[in-house]
């Protein structure tokens, strides 16, 4: 099972758990990101996320076929959202599911650092008193 | 020869519309495009990076661009 999604709706971990879910797992990891609320103590009041979603697909199959190749995994469930996200909301999801646990760890941190890295998708983030596309700037 | 620009993100507050036609000289390739970008937005010299994109695929410099190519700017990106 390899599920990857761009989703302009709330997240649910239990969908991206079960997705992965198999017999022959010893492990499911579940990396879930949260929307934080501040960014070098200053106050964020929401994100939004853009994303060029058809390149963003193909850059996550990109991550998917690394973690079968390297890590052997068994399936993998990658969900992303867009849109505006207030603190608390999840904006990804990442569920690997291996047979032992050492390889479902790294595949699932593997994949996020990666993500964050390749896949065309920003982030804007909304304080009290002006916005910032983050990473944008050195 | 005509290209058209895709901009998402910061690149999109740079140019100011989501997409627009650009004139650019033949032959001209991402890294070109690049040196223009630079010139009529002083903006993208402050990025931390500045990728492309054709046909959901990034690019490096000398990949040359054609008539009517669709070229998509990706700017630093910060997802997950």
């Amino acid at each position: 099972m390899r599920d990857i999604q761009i989703l302009e709706t709330p997240l649910n971990t239990q969908s991206c758990h079960d997705a992965v879910a198999d017999p022959a797992a010893g492990g499911i990891v579940v990396f879930v990101g949260v929307v934080r609320n501040q960014t070098k103590s200053r106050k964020v009041v929401q994100l939004v996320f853009e994303s060029y979603v058809p390149m963003a697909l193909k850059e996550i199959d990109k991550i998917a076929d690394t973690l079968y190749q390297k890590w052997g995994i068994l399936h993998v469930s990658i969900h992303h959202r867009i849109g505006v996200l207030e603190i608390g909301e999840i904006p990804v999801i990442i569920a690997v599911s291996t047979p032992h646990r050492q390889a479902a760890f790294e595949a699932c941190q593997y994949a996020i650092d990666t993500l964050k890295k390749t896949v065309p998708i920003w982030k804007k983030e909304i304080f009290e008193n002006g916005t910032v596309w983050v990473s944008a700037h050195p | 020869m005509k290209i058209k620009l895709v901009t998402f993100g910061i690149a999109k507050e740079i140019i100011g519309a989501p997409e627009c036609n650009l004139e650019v000289k033949v032959p001209c390739n991402i890294g070109d495009l690049k040196q223009i970008l630079m010139t009529q937005y002083q903006e993208f010299k402050k990025l931390q990076s500045i990728k492309f994109a054709i046909n959901e695929n990034y690019q490096e410099d000398h990949f040359l661009l054609h008539e009517g190519d669709e070229v998509v700017i990706i700017p630093p990106v910060s997802g997950g």
